[in-house]
C-alpha cells in the first residue's frame, strides 16, 4: 500500500466507532413505536445525554492532572465511554423530538438554560476524592437506572440501555476501588473522602427523586432504593459509617432547591459550556 | 569495526560479552535477564525514559483542546488519541523498569529537569488546526522514527515500539482527515491550516535531532542496534513522505529551497535553524517551563492519594498476614 492509500482511505469499517460516520444509529430502525410518546422519550434522552455529556467534560479536565499514569487512562476510559452514551442519547433524541438534529445541535448550540443534566454532574471538578467520590454516587445512581432502561418500552433507548449498563458497571467498580483505598488509606485521604460525601450529599435528592423515566413507565423509586443500598455497601467496605457521610435516608437529606431537570441549574454550568462550545460557535458555518 | 562493548570490559565478563556482540551480530534479541554491557544499558534507558516522558509532556498541547472540540466526534477521538499516549508513556516506562530503571525515579528527573522529552512539546497549540497538524506532521514525524525502533536489538523496546507504531498511524491519520475536513470548510478554516502548518513545520524536522555530524551518541547506538538509521536519513524520509500530501491538501510548506532533486531521488531541503533546537533542548522554548510545571503540578498534587494506596495495599496485607495466622 502506498503512503497515499494510507492516508487517503474512505473504508470507514477500518475506522473506530464515531471516526467515519455521523449517524451513530445508522442501520437501526429507529421509528419510534406506536404507544411511546414520543416528547416523553425525547425529553429522557435528552437529560440522560446531557448528564453524560457533562460529566464527560468534567472528566476530560483531568487530562494531564490526574495522581498517576494508571488513573489517568482510567479517566479518561470513562469520560469517553460517557461521551460515546452523549452521542447515541443525542441521536435518539433527534428522531425522537421530531427535528432530526444531529448530535452537535444538542451539544454545542444550546444555552445553559436548555440543559436537563442534574446539578451534581456540572459541578467543578474539586480534588480526586471529590471526583472520586462524585463518579461513584453518579456511576451507581445511573447504573441502576439504566439496568431499568434495558426494560424500556423503546428498543432503541433500551439498546443503548444494555450497551450502557456494562460500561457504568466498570465505572462504578472503579470509583468503588478509590472509595475504600481513600477512605481505608490515610488520615488525610479518609479526610478528603469525607469532606468530598459531605459536599454532595445535598446535590443527592435531585438523583433520588429524579421522575425523567417514570413516564416511560420506569419505576424510580426502585432506582433510588438500588442506589442507597449500593453505596452503603460501598461506604461499609470503605470503613466509613453511613450515616456521616450520606444521610440515611431520602426524608432526612439536606437538599438544595430545584433540579437540573427544570434548568435550574448552578452558576458552574455557563462557563462549562462556554469552553465545550468556544470553537464551534466561532465558526458555526464550518465543517470539522 | 569494533563493537563499543569490545572496549575494556574486564576478563570476567569477556564471555558474557562475546555471547552479547553474537546476539547483537545474529539481529536477535536482547532480552531483559540477559547479560548486557553496562554503557548499552545506560543508552537504552536514557533513550526510553526520554521517549516515556516525551509521550507524557507530548499530551499536553492536545490534551488543551480535548474540552473545546468543536464537534463530538473530534472531542471523542482526540480524548482517545491522548489517552493512548498516556498508555504509551505506561508501555515505555514499564520497558525501561526491564532495565532496573523505576518510574517514580524517571518522573523526579523529568521535573528536575535531569531528563529530557522531545523540544516539540514546548512549542504551542494557537488553535484546533494545530491538532490536526501535530496529528499529520508530529505524529508522521514519530512513526518515521519509530518504525524501525520495532526491530530494535532490545526485546521489551522493540515489542513496545510495535504496538506504539499502530496506534501512531492512526493518530497521523486522524490528523491528516481533520486538515483535509478543514481544507475543504471555510476561509478561516484553511488559514488556520496554513498558519498551523507554517509553525509546525521547521520543529518537525528538527524532531530527528541534530544532524549527522553534530550527534555524539548515534554512532554507538547504531553499532549496538538500538537505533537502525541516522537522524539525516530519517529527517529525508519524512519530507518524501510529506510534501505530496501537502501538494494533496493544497497547503505550502514554508521552506524556499523545498524542491524534488531528480537526480537524488529525493527532495532538497533548507536547513532548520539548529540554535533554536540547542535553545529550545536546553530549557529556553516558548512553553518549556509551563510543561513542566504541569506535570510537577499533577505529581505533587497526587502525591496523597498514591500516598493513601500504598497505606491500604499494607493494611490490607497485613490484616490478610493476621486471617491466616489465625
Amino acid at each position: 500500500m502506498s503512503d497515499e492509500d494510507l492516508y487517503v482511505d474512505h473504508d470507514n469499517s477500518r475506522w473506530a466507532f464515531g471516526t467515519g460516520f455521523t449517524d451513530p444509529l445508522h442501520g437501526v430502525d429507529q421509528a419510534v413505536p406506536d404507544g411511546v410518546d414520543a416528547g416523553d422519550l425525547a425529553a429522557c434522552c435528552l437529560a440522560l445525554g446531557d448528564d453524560a455529556l457533562v460529566s464527560a467534560q468534567r472528566l476530560a479536565e483531568w487530562c494531564t492532572r490526574a495522581p498517576e499514569l494508571e488513573e489517568e487512562l482510567a479517566l479518561a476510559n470513562i469520560g469517553l465511554d460517557l461521551l460515546g452514551q452523549a452521542r447515541l442519547l443525542y441521536a435518539r433524541t433527534g428522531r425522537a423530538d421530531g427535528t432530526g438534529r444531529g448530535e452537535d445541535a444538542y451539544a454545542y448550540f444550546r444555552d445553559p438554560a436548555g440543559f436537563r443534566n442534574v446539578r451534581l454532574a456540572e459541578l467543578p471538578g474539586g480534588d480526586f476524592a471529590f471526583t472520586v467520590a462524585r463518579l461513584l454516587v453518579l456511576s451507581t445512581w445511573r447504573l441502576a437506572l439504566f439496568e431499568e432502561l434495558t426494560g424500556a418500552p423503546d428498543p432503541v433507548l433500551a439498546g443503548i440501555a444494555a450497551k450502557s449498563v456494562k460500561e457504568l458497571a466498570y465505572h462504578r467498580h472503579y470509583a468503588a476501588g478509590w472509595t475504600v483505598r481513600l477512605g481505608d488509606g490515610t488520615e488525610e485521604s479518609r479526610a478528603r473522602l469525607e469532606s468530598a460525601l459531605r459536599d454532595i450529599a445535598p446535590w443527592l435528592d435531585e438523583l433520588l427523586t429524579d421522575r425523567t423515566t417514570a413516564r416511560l413507565g420506569l419505576t424510580p423509586a426502585a432506582v433510588a432504593d438500588r442506589t442507597l443500598a449500593s453505596l452503603t455497601e460501598v461506604f461499609g467496605r470503605a470503613g466509613l459509617e453511613p450515616a456521616e457521610v450520606m444521610p440515611p435516608g431520602p426524608a432526612s437529606m439536606p437538599r438544595v432547591p430545584g433540579s437540573g431537570r427544570n434548568a435550574d441549574h448552578t452558576e458552574h454550568l455557563a462557563p462549562l459550556l462556554a469552553e465545550l462550545q468556544s470553537v464551534a460557535r466561532a465558526h458555526p458555518d464550518a465543517a470539522w | 569495526m569494533n563493537t563499543p562493548a569490545a572496549t575494556g570490559a574486564p576478563p570476567e565478563t569477556r564471555g558474557l560479552e562475546s555471547a552479547f556482540e553474537d546476539t547483537i551480530a545474529r539481529d536477535q534479541r536482547v532480552e531483559p535477564r540477559d547479560w548486557m554491557p553496562e554503557g548499552y544499558r545506560k543508552t537504552l534507558v536514557r533513550q526510553i525514559a526520554q521517549h516515556a516522558h516525551s509521550e507524557i509532556i507530548g499530551m499536553q498541547p492536545e490534551g488543551e483542546w480535548i474540552t473545546r472540540a468543536p464537534s463530538l466526534r473530534r472531542k471523542a477521538i482526540l480524548f482517545a488519541k491522548v489517552q493512548d499516549e498516556a498508555g504509551h508513556g505506561l508501555y515505555l516506562y514499564s520497558a525501561a523498569e526491564t532495565l532496573g530503571a523505576d518510574r517514580s525515579d524517571m518522573t523526579e528527573r523529568l521535573i528536575e529537569g535531569r531528563q529530557k522529552y522531545s523540544s516539540i512539546f514546548n512549542y504551542p497549540t494557537r488553535t484546533f488546526a494545530d491538532v490536526g497538524v501535530i496529528g499529520w506532521f508530529v505524529d508522521g514525524a514519530a512513526i518515521c522514527n519509530q518504525v524501525p525502533l520495532c526491530r530494535s536489538s532490545y526485546g521489551p523496546y522493540g515489542r513496545a515500539m510495535v504496538r506504539v507504531c499502530k496506534e501512531e498511524s492512526f493518530h497521523q491519520r486522524q490528523g491528516y482527515e481533520l486538515l483535509l475536513t478543514m481544507m475543504r470548510g471555510t476561509d478561516a478554516q484553511r488559514a488556520m491550516v496554513q498558519d498551523a502548518v507554517n509553525r509546525w513545520w521547521w520543529p518537525s524536522l528538527m524532531m530527528f535531532g541534530p544532524p549527522d555530524d553534530n550527534s555524539p551518541n548515534s554512532a554507538r547506538s547504531m553499532a549496538w542496534k538500538i537505533k537502525r538509521h541516522t537522524n539525516d536519513q530519517l529527517r529525508q524520509r519524512f519530507v518524501d513522505m510529506t510534501v505530496p500530501q501537502a501538494e494533496k491538501l493544497g497547503v505550502t510548506l514554508p521552506d524556499p529551497e523545498l524542491r524534488r532533486n531528480e537526480e537524488r531521488g529525493h527532495h532538497d531541503f533548507g536547513s532548520p535553524d539548529w540554535a533554536e533546537l540547542q535553545r529550545v533542548i536546553s530549557g529556553d522554548g516558548p512553553c518549556n517551563a509551563e510543561r513542566i510545571a504541569r506535570r510537577r503540578a499533577a505529581h505533587e498534587e497526587g502525591a496523597w492519594v498514591r500516598e493513601a494506596a500504598t497505606a491500604h495495599a499494607a493494611k490490607q496485607a497485613a490484616r490478610t498476614r493476621e486471617g491466616a495466622a489465625a
